[in-house]
């Protein structure tokens, strides 16, 4: 089934009778050649790349509840380019060009929306590292451009620019960010797997991971064993646990991060902005309502849901920075689970188990990372070397100390980030 | 949620800092492996977990309590290094 406008006019003639399920509902078979565990955004595009790039379509996605009720299905949906560390500039840099010809490539509307990503300083220090990460960004071969106070103060006039503690000083702009319909990223991929013949098992939680000789042979699901030649891990927060069925530990502590959500309203805010002194960045959906959150709830939590002292730093950094946002309701807020490595930044790499491939460690920031990584992890599991643009994202990085991408400067330990 | 403190009660958590997986520290000389454990690997269990925090609006101990991470409950709380700790 393919989309295209004249289908939807069709369509609508002939009262919407035509449409079919996006995907099948298979019985998993008893082996296949790979089985990627977690039917979230990663393990989905891993799933289509792997058929898309590489030809290879006998493979399960394997998922203990539904398609994309995970973090994919929970992020903010903020697409962007704008990391300062080797390792991270490549990859995102990569991510990003596939966002852009994504929709054309699942025939699928994601609502890719490029309406630029602007990040406030209030200081000749944050303005300093503003400056060098534009220019680690142009290096890279993205865009970016750092606005004066005036130039803020043009592009979103509704700031309160001259607050007495943070006044803006300016802001780094990234065109080429914005966001991108969450849900509709891992049905675009979904669909483009399972018509390529990936079978996408869901309800399907794996509990065990078989491996005899150091070599993986399948895995124990609560649907019944499947053997497998090779296995992927894409299972987000939860990836530890995943993980451990191996025999694994991985330098990953899982914590909360938080999003909310306010009625619909009129077109107000145009970009994604964030704040550089508190903890707070926004966006307005297409529907209208505003979107925004700030950083997790700091402590290991698998409770999928946040606390109040995190929503209410959210809500006063929000209020500082745009004292418009008072008047607007909140209507919902939720939680996720996110795997938060010591630096910050995610692994693609192999396990030390043979046929075992790591995905994890995507922190707060893996919504955009979603066509890289699943286009770098099928390459990894394809041809059991590492993709150019992935190949900073290493397991090792820590033991080393070497290649470390540490974004925000704050040491590679847990809980800083 | 609330902390209870061994000397000042039940107190918010915002009092607290949270300091992460209580672990034994290796000697400096227990090798690359040893300290990569420490430093690094976790667990991360959906479950009891022992772990220190550091009371520092409070009377500035440092506690080892032992947290439910999917529930949040709480079923233990002593003074880091002393009698109960790990
Ligand atoms: C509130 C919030 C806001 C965020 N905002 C942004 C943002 O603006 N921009 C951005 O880039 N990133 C953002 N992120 C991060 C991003 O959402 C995640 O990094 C990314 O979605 C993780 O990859 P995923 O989509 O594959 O994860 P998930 O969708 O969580 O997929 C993992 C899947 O694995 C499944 N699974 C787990 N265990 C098993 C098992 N044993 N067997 C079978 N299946 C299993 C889970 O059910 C789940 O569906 C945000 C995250 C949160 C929580
Ligand atoms: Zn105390």
């Amino acid at each position: 089934m393919r989309f295209s406008a004249a289908r939807i006019l069709k369509e609508g003639l002939t009262g919407n009778r035509g449409w079919r399920p996006h995907w099948r509902s298979p019985e998993p078979k008893p082996d296949y050649d790979i089985i990627i565990v977690g039917g979230g955004g990663h393990g989905l595009a891993t799933a289509y790349y792997l058929a898309r790039t590489h030809g290879l379509t006998n493979i399960a996605v394997l998922e203990k509840g539904y398609l994309g009720g995970g973090n994919v299905g929970r992020n903010t949906t903020i697409v962007r380019a704008n990391y300062a560390m080797p390792g991270n500039t490549e990859f995102y840099s990569h991510s990003l060009k596939l966002w852009e010809g994504l929709e054309q490539d699942l025939n699928y509307n994601v609502m890719h929306s490029q309406r630029g990503v602007i990040n406030l300083f209030h200081s000749d220090g944050q303005r300093d590292y503003a400056v060098r990460r534009a220019n680690a960004m142009l290096i890279q071969g993205d865009d970016a451009i750092i606005l004066d106070r005036d130039g803020v103060r043009r592009m979103l006039p509704y700031l309160d620019h001259d607050n007495a503690r943070f006044p803006i000083y300016g802001g780094l702009y990234h065109p080429r960010g914005g966001t991108a319909r969450h849900d509709a990223v891992a049905w675009g991929f979904a669909r483009g797997a399972d018509m390529r013949g990936v079978d996408l098992i869901q309800n399907c939680e794996v509990t065990g991971i078989d491996i005899e000789h150091g070599r993986v042979t399948g895995v124990q699901t609560t649907r019944g064993p499947i053997r497998a030649k090779k296995i992927g891990l894409a299972a987000a927060g939860r990836s530890s646990q995943v993980a451990a069925m191996a025999g694994l530990r991985l330098p990953i502590e899982s914590n909360i991060l938080q999003a909310f959500v306010t009625e619909g309203l009129k077109p107000v805010i145009d970009n994604v902005v964030t704040f550089g002194m508190g903890h707070f960045y926004i966006s307005q959906s297409d529907k209208g309502g505003l979107v925004f959150g700030g950083d997790l709830d700091y402590y290991a939590s698998y409770a999928a849901r946040g606390n109040l002292p995190a929503a209410e730093h959210v809500m006063e950094a929000g209020m500082a920075l745009m004292p418009m946002i008072g008047k607007a309701k909140v209507l919902r807020s939720w939680g996720g689970i996110v795997d938060m490595t010591p630096d910050g930044s995610p692994i693609i790499d192999k396990a030390p188990v043979d046929g075992l491939y790591l995905n994890c460690g995507w922190c707060y920031g893996g919504f955009k990372a979603t066509p890289g990584s699943g286009h770098t992890f099928a390459h990894l599991i394809a041809t059991d070397t590492p993709h150019e643009a992935a190949a900073g994202l290493r397991l090792d990085r820590f033991a080393s100390g070497i290649g470390l991408m540490d974004e925000e400067g704050t040491g590679s330990q847990h809980n800083l980030h | 949620m609330r902390l209870p403190c061994p000397i000042c009660g039940p107190r918010d958590s915002r009092e607290f800092i949270y300091r992460g997986t209580a672990l034994d520290r290796p000697a400096p000389d227990a090798g690359t492996e040893a300290w990569e454990e420490y430093l690094h690997l976790r667990d991360n269990p959906a479950g009891p977990i022992r772990e220190f925090w550091y009371h520092h609006a409070g009377c500035t101990a440092w506690i080892e309590v032992t947290r439910n991470t999917a529930t949040h409950e709480i079923s233990d709380a002593v003074l880091a290094g002393g009698e109960g700790a790990a």
